[in-house]
């Protein structure tokens, strides 16, 4: 199990990342009744057995690591949620792409703690690859929406240390008041 | 802190630009990736990438250093993981980085170019090395 909810929607948007997507949307939506996340993405998708065996921890496809016979990302979320009362879906399609929605309900004591979103958005905009991301975060202080081509653009790319220390101060003022 | 425009985060990247003279000297550049997978996820990798990124601006090494992520080095049992490649020394998978270690590593390996001895594991895990 993951500690926060960053972690799930870390682990869920880099399976969209390496399904091959062109286009990856993650949204994060925080309110007084609790938090909603949805990561769509444009990748290779799954077929109806595919999908049904994703949620099985003891199947992977093999593609990444040939020896290996576990995949856990969406087995963990799934357990997290319904643990938590929350609500989640799967929706994919070969050739088209994938979306997994979930949500922890505030009044839950087992729904995880948020974490650092400035830290999540870092790390979920230097996933690699030559994607599009776009982050759409709501709560208590507003909206504000990421593109990591703009970003990319901004800071001259999201690998140099540099470039990175800029973008995290950027991150954190944007949940600032 | 109000929140920053784009144009203030070009503005503030300028501003963190380092002596870059320094890195054409050096000619090769250092690297460091981060295993992202789910395990390393669960054991805190992304708490190791943001200390590294923090580190390494704080050791004046921002334009010297790539710091990239991964997926799952294999290496489950010993997460979060590693990997550190820079000129003059050996290329090397660090596990059981969290980001107290990672502070170590930066300070250590990057600039001292000293090996973090019981961290070292070497390569990753033989079962899902390409033949």
């Amino acid at each position: 199990m993951h500690y926060a909810l960053e972690d799930y929607v870390l682990d869920i948007a880099q399976n969209a990342v390496e399904a091959g997507a062109r286009e990856v949307l993650v949204e994060l939506d925080e309110s007084p009744g609790g938090t909603r996340v949805a990561v769509v993405d444009d990748g290779r998708g799954m077929r109806a057995e595919q999908r049904a065996r994703a949620l099985d921890p003891f199947y992977t496809d093999g593609t990444k690591h040939a020896g290996r016979k576990v995949g856990l990302g969406l087995p963990f979320l799934v357990q997290a949620v319904e643990q938590a009362g929350g609500r989640w879906s799967l929706d994919s399609e070969p050739g088209r792409g994938t979306r997994v929605e979930f949500d922890f309900p505030a009044s839950s004591v087992d729904s995880p703690p948020m974490g650092d979103l400035s830290s999540l958005f870092l790390s979920l905009l230097c996933l690699p690859g030559g994607h599009e991301m776009r982050i759409r975060r709501s709560g208590p202080r507003g909206r504000y929406e990421l593109s990591r081509r703009e970003l990319s653009e901004a800071v001259g790319g999201l690998e140099l240390g540099s470039s990175l220390a800029a973008l995290k101060e950027f991150l954190v003022s944007q949940e600032e008041d | 802190m109000a929140k920053m425009t784009l144009d203030e985060l070009r503005k503030l990247r300028e501003e963190k630009k380092q002596d870059l003279s320094r890195r054409e000297v050096e000619g090769k550049e250092i690297q460091v990736i981060v295993g992202m997978g789910t395990c390393g996820i669960a054991a805190g990798a992304k708490l190791t990438f943001d200390a590294i990124v923090a580190e390494v601006a704080a050791a004046g090494l921002g334009d010297q250093v790539v710091i990239r992520q991964t997926g799952c080095m294999g290496l489950c049992y010993v997460e979060p993981t590693v990997e550190v490649a820079m000129p003059g020394m050996p290329a090397v998978i660090y596990g059981k980085m969290t980001q107290d270690v990672a502070k170590d590593l930066v300070k250590m390996h990057l600039v001292e170019k000293k090996l973090l001895d019981n961290h070292i594991f070497d390569r990753p895990a033989a079962d899902i090395m390409k033949k």
